[in-house]
């Protein structure tokens, strides 16, 4: 029986990566905190949805942490740092160092499968819903509409509302709406 | 060369990559709300954004570097983009001129475009960690890039006559600043040889031959004509740079230390 089974992976190995490294963390309630901040330009992803939150350390009231920029010019990047601090204070810790680091690069594969079905149910195209299994777009790229789930949509720009995402319309249901660019 | 040396020229150079990167961020930010339709309006002011971001992470690198070798902690990136003069800016000159019609800064990034993306290939493998992790994040985004300016290129050098006409200026009257792209002084021979900074004379043959690729697709002719305008790394700027300057700095130095 099991012959005929295929094994179809639901995460990728970049995901699964990020979530031994969270379960193996000292300070889980500090991650859990975090889980309640969210992308001030997507407000249905949470910081670790998104894949940008790397590291958390506390010492005492104090905690430091890491965080990736999605895109280098992001604006979103200083009210998040904001947003961490003001979300540790409400539970007692007094100060944070937000460490930005640069490498290894962000890229959207550690975004997380949950994250993904919410990107969706949002009407943004998740990175993964581009038809064929080529990432680069092309003015023939097809996407899954996040509406009507049709791939009978069209590229409209290479940048949508913000750098990371590229604009699309669905043909079948006439709907505009964002692709989240694979990066 | 003593270690304070070799530190001021890693400043220095990662200084000129920032203002490279703020300049024609600043320059193409100019489309915004005058760009010919929405969605590239939009695109426009993201790919500004993306170039804001590289000069932030270069000025920050560079204050960072500043900061140990004086070992003060006063440094910021608001200082490179906001209290040096124009003679201070050592960025290209082609990243300056002046914003133009829509052909020209298609143009522009084009040619722009095409050598970061063979530029930061190389300071990927710089021996400076930084560098290297700030080049392949850029380069990310610089793919994106690429590939919208060889779209819009194609479609307006293969368009109506208007548009072809006007691609065609615009390559003529911005092909003399390409040449300095490729040229090192010292200090970059001496990073070069460092194994930190990007021989950039080398990166010229793949330049050209993908930009005259592009250009003959786009039905459009490389031009002939041997001209070559130079000084932007020794700080001799355009016309051009002074007035964006003076728009990018007057509230910085109006109102010192304002936030919002």
């Amino acid at each position: 029986m099991a012959d005929h089974m295929q094994i179809i992976p639901t995460k990728t190995p970049e995901q699964f990566k990020r979530e031994q490294f969270r379960r193996h963390s000292a300070v889980p309630e500090l991650w859990e905190c975090l889980d309640h901040v969210t992308d001030p330009e997507i407000p249905v992803l949470s910081l670790w949805d998104i894949g940008i939150l790397k590291d958390i350390k506390r010492q005492g009231d104090h905690a430091t942490v890491t965080i990736t920029p999605t895109y280098s010019g992001c604006p979103a990047m200083d009210a998040i740092s904001e947003d961490i601090e003001n979300a540790f204070q409400a539970i007692g810790i007094k100060s944070t160092k937000i460490v930005t680091e640069l490498s290894p690069a962000w890229t959207t594969e550690w975004m997380t499968e949950k994250g993904r079905n919410k990107l969706r149910g949002y009407g943004i195209a998740p990175p993964n819903d581009v038809v064929g299994s080529d990432n680069e777009i092309t003015s023939e790229t097809q996407v899954l509409c996040p509406h009507c789930s049709s791939s009978n949509t069209h590229l409209v720009s290479e940048f949508g509302s913000t750098a990371c995402k590229a604009l699309f319309q669905c043909d079948a249901c006439s709907e505009p709406f964002d692709l989240f660019k694979h990066i | 060369m003593t270690q304070i040396n070799a530190k001021q020229d890693l400043i220095d150079y990662t200084v000129r990559l920032g203002d490279d990167a703020i300049v024609i961020g600043h320059r193409v930010s100019e489309w915004v709300s005058k760009a010919p339709f929405i969605e590239e309006d939009i695109a426009l002011g993201n790919v500004a954004l993306d170039f804001i971001g590289h000069a932030r992470m270069y000025y920050t690198y560079a204050a960072n570097v500043d900061n140990t070798l004086t070992g003060k902690n006063d440094k910021t990136e608001d200082d490179f983009a906001y209290l040096r003069d124009e003679r201070q800016f050592q960025n290209h000159l082609l990243h300056e001129l002046h914003k133009g019609d829509f052909a020209y800064t298609t143009m522009r990034q084009l040619l722009v475009d095409v050598y970061n993306k063979y530029f930061l290939e190389q300071l990927k493998n710089s021996n400076d960690e930084t560098l290297a992790a700030i080049a392949i994040k850029a380069a990310k985004e610089t793919k994106y890039h690429c590939r919208r300016s060889k779209d819009w290129t194609l479609r307006l050098g293969d368009g109506t006559e208007d548009s072809h006409q006007r691609m065609q200026k615009a390559l003529d009257d911005l092909w003399g600043y390409s040449h300095e792209l490729f040229e090192q002084d010292e200090l970059e021979l001496r990073l070069v040889e460092a194994g930190i900074a990007v021989d950039c004379a080398s990166l010229k043959a793949s330049w050209l031959a993908e930009i005259t690729a592009i250009i003959e697709q786009a039905t459009l002719t490389v031009p002939t004509q041997e001209w070559a305008v130079r000084g932007g790394r020794q700080g001799y700027h355009t016309e051009h740079l002074g007035h964006l300057l003076t728009e990018m700095q007057f509230v910085h130095r109006s109102f010192p230390g304002a936030k919002w």
